[in-house]
């Protein structure tokens, strides 16, 4: 076997410890910022930080850099049904009792 | 195309016409498995979603009695064994069987330290009465003794209303589930590895042929994502 398709791609060591170092780091970021209160942004910088974290792991320990488009798809199909399924429900939980139940003829 | 007729290594089920269409069926079938998996978690999440913003005071109370230091040890102990599952597909893929029984056995003890921390959170809540169930009574004393309270909703609530006891087990009926289900996919991914380590022993994984090895890594790895959402969701955002 000559020819290497994007499957067979063999990372280095160091972009192994890489990774886990900023995981890591990541981790203690987001419980020292825990700490503090910073109003309606605390959940934001809390999601904002968990998916900085699963993207690198998806790039790197899942291969998602090197391997084909056609994984990619699967893996963002998924993600982005969660964000429809999310993103309808809570703006219909969130409104509710906004206007008044309409009155009878 | 003509090469890979004459040539059929034991590892080549028949059905496919090459290693490498075997290796990229398997790859793409074990990604629809997590697009699936990510459809079966994110129930539990947006079920958490919904009941959080309707009993916002319950849920922090909740989340606060939680122990931040054990979810962070454990956040860090998964992040580890991340670590050393790629390390294990790496060994496999430069063909070094001896790194890859360590690497392996390094995630199995990885996993099941986290799982042992689990029990000892587990036993925590349930001495505390903070299970749902006909058999536990919801302790407002407790509560008040871990100043679980946040601060903001110090005069907003009492501990002592039986509502607000049933919103807090509510919580801790989301953090058994979608914990529970967590360490569930973790006892299962152990024992997938369990079968690794045998082939390996076996010699069975080289550069040619590694995909168990990699579908697990993929599969340990999304169980990790799991965990990265959940330690935020649970143990950390209550603080305010």
């Amino acid at each position: 076997m000559t020819e290497h398709s994007g499957n067979h791609h063999i990372m280095p060591l160091k972009i192994y410890l890489g990774v886990f170092l900023a995981l890591m780091v990541l981790t203690i970021l987001t419980v020292w910022v825990a700490f503090y209160d910073l109003g309606f942004l605390n959940v934001f910088v809390a999601v904002t930080i968990a998916c900085v974290k699963a993207y690198i792991v998806l790039l790197y320990f899942m291969h998602l850099r090197y391997n084909a488009r056609i994984l990619w798809l699967t893996a963002a199909a998924g993600f982005i049904w969660f964000v429809l399924l999310t993103a309808f429900t809570v703006s219909d939980v969130l409104t509710r009792g906004w206007l008044p139940p309409p009155e009878a003829w | 195309m003509a090469e890979t007729e004459t040539s059929h290594p034991d590892h080549l089920a028949h059905h496919f016409d090459s290693v490498e269409q075997q290796r990229e069926s398997a790859s793409f079938g074990m990604w629809l498995f997590i697009a699936q998996e990510i459809m079966f978690f994110g129930g539990l999440f947006l079920g958490y979603i919904v009941y959080r913003i309707k009993y916002p005071m319950a849920f922090a109370t909740g989340s606060n009695l939680l122990s931040i230091e054990w979810g962070a040890f454990n956040t860090a102990v998964l992040i580890g064994s991340s670590l050393t599952m790629a390390l294990a597909v790496r060994a496999a893929q430069t063909g070094n069987n001896r790194l890859i029984i360590r690497w392996i056995l390094a995630t199995m003890l990885l996993g099941s330290v986290f799982l042992g921390v689990k029990v000892v959170e587990y036993k925590d809540k349930y001495d505390h009465q903070l299970v749902a169930g006909p058999m536990f009574e919801f302790d407002a004393d407790y509560v008040l003794e871990r100043e679980a309270v946040p601060a903001v909703y110090a005069d907003d609530i009492d501990v002592h209303d039986p509502q607000f006891g049933s919103n807090v087990h509510l919580f801790y009926s989301f953090y058994f589930v979608m914990t529970g289900m967590h360490a569930l996919h973790m006892i299962i991914g152990i024992g997938v590895m369990i079968w690794l380590l045998v082939k390996a022993y076996r010699k069975r994984f080289g550069p040619d042929y590694y995909s168990p090895v990699e579908m697990t890594g993929l599969y340990w790895h999304f169980v990790d994502i799991v965990w990265i959402f959940l330690f935020p969701m649970l143990y950390l955002m209550g603080r305010h």
